[in-house]
């Protein structure tokens, strides 16, 4: 795969919110307002090249059998240096983002970009494919947002639009959360479908990258 | 006065902060193990039960950590020593308690990663919580995330037998259905202000 390639994996192809359905939780939780997407899809995505790189430097020294424990501390690490930017120099952003900014550690996307590029490929592979990905989650992040600030309270990026109709609040509180991602989902899927395309999308262990961590025995096939 | 502030606490996890419907966390294991009813409640325990044991353990590191000035470390430690106390759950169950193992064990490595557990050990050192509040805190979660597991079954069974839209089909239109039991819990608030008078 080309350079550029790696990138736009992660933007279209292999989309991590949309289409490969990893850090569900961030992505309903924080886009109540676009500005609260972008920062914490940025966030993400200083985490993902962060770790991404330091995990494709270190792949031939961490032994096979503690290659979690090795990932979570790297990507832990990395999610403290950002929470200590963060409260520095963006602290509105602090206030909105909240508890999820610890929370990136968990972010699915993160591990299983460790687990299933960066542990096999070079460092700049690597750095790329987590710029990739981080783009395509926080483009899905803004696009959420987007939709959901201008319905919820008639704003775009905080600016008010001064819209004649009313806004609709139930669209910032969190069901509105879990209608725009359905329905973006949807659309998603219909697009696919047009070009003949659709994935099937799994949630839960057996979409879960992670999967490969706890050997797969650990799956539900309910 | 102790017991109604602990019973607010208790009610308003289960209710009005709903883990899963309504801070978003954990919504993984909502939709990926809410098909069946068993693996629902199987992994609704196994949260619980982790989430009680972590933050029994995390709230007395962190003060450690604040008499230390290490504050800062809060995240690294905290999520290592929850994917060791999962570790160790996962063998004292299988050696001592293997029928509990089979039902429950599988579920246990998943949760590591699960944030529902790290978020509500975060959480309670946030909101400033008493040791006894926390842990109260943390079973409210895990009662939580199992009637939300619980209800969401059923309504997943309804919807899967449903014929939606073609492009809505799996999981766009099961999460159209979260957000309609989502709006149901949104009922619920300041329920528990008329309650218990806090």
């Amino acid at each position: 795969m080309s350079k550029l390639g790696i990138v736009l994996n992660g933007i279209g192809k292999e989309n991590p919110a949309l289409r490969l359905v990893l850090g569900t939780c961030p992505t309903l939780a924080v886009t109540t307002l676009a500005m609260n997407g972008l920062g914490m899809g940025l966030s993400a995505t200083f985490v993902l090249i962060c770790s991404g790189m330091t995990v494709s430097a270190l792949r031939k020294v961490i032994p096979d059998k503690v290659r979690l424990p090795a990932y979570i501390t790297i990507i832990a690490t990395f999610v403290t240096v950002l929470m200590m930017l963060v409260k520095a120099y963006l602290p509105s952003l602090n206030n909105s983002l909240g508890v999820y900014l610890p929370l990136i550690v968990v972010n699915c996307i993160i591990l299983g970009r460790a687990e299933m590029f960066a542990s096999k490929n070079g460092i700049v592979d690597s750095a790329l494919d987590g710029l990739g990905m981080g783009l395509g989650f926080t483009l899905t992040l803004v696009l959420m947002g987007s939709v959901r600030e201008l319905l919820g309270s008639g704003s775009i990026f905080g600016i008010n639009l001064r819209l004649p109709v009313e806004p609709m609040i139930m669209f910032i509180t969190p069901a509105g959360g879990f209608l725009v991602f359905g329905l973006l989902m949807a659309l998603v899927v219909w697009i696919e479908e047009k070009n003949g395309q659709r994935i099937e999308r799994k949630v839960g262990c057996e979409g879960c990258p992670s999967a490969g961590i706890c050997n797969g025995k650990e799956c539900d096939k309910g | 006065m102790i017991a109604a502030k602990l019973a607010a606490i208790f009610f308003s996890m289960i209710l009005v902060n709903n883990y899963v419907l309504v801070k978003f966390l954990g919504i993984c294991a909502f939709l990926g193990v809410s098909k069946n009813l068993d693996s629902a409640v199987g992994m609704s325990a196994a949260v619980t039960a982790v989430m009680a044991i972590a933050t029994a353990v995390t709230w007395p590191i962190q003060q450690l950590l604040n008499a230390a000035d290490l504050g800062y470390l809060q995240t690294i430690i905290f999520i290592l020593v929850i994917a060791v106390l999962v570790q160790l759950l996962e063998m004292f169950l299988k050696k001592f308690v293997p029928k509990l193992y089979v039902s429950l064990g599988i579920y246990l490595p998943l949760i590591t990663t699960n944030c529902a557990v790290l978020g509500v050990t975060i959480l309670n050192i946030e909101e400033g919580y008493t040791y006894l509040e926390s842990i109260v805190c943390a079973v409210g979660a895990g009662v939580g995330f199992l009637l939300a597991m619980f209800l969401f079954c059923y309504v997943r069974q309804r919807v899967e037998a449903a014929h939606p839209p073609k492009c809505f089909e799996g999981l766009p239109i099961t999460l159209v259905a979260a957000a309609i039991v989502a709006l149901s819990f949104s009922g619920f608030g300041g329920i528990i202000e008329n309650l218990f008078g806090v």
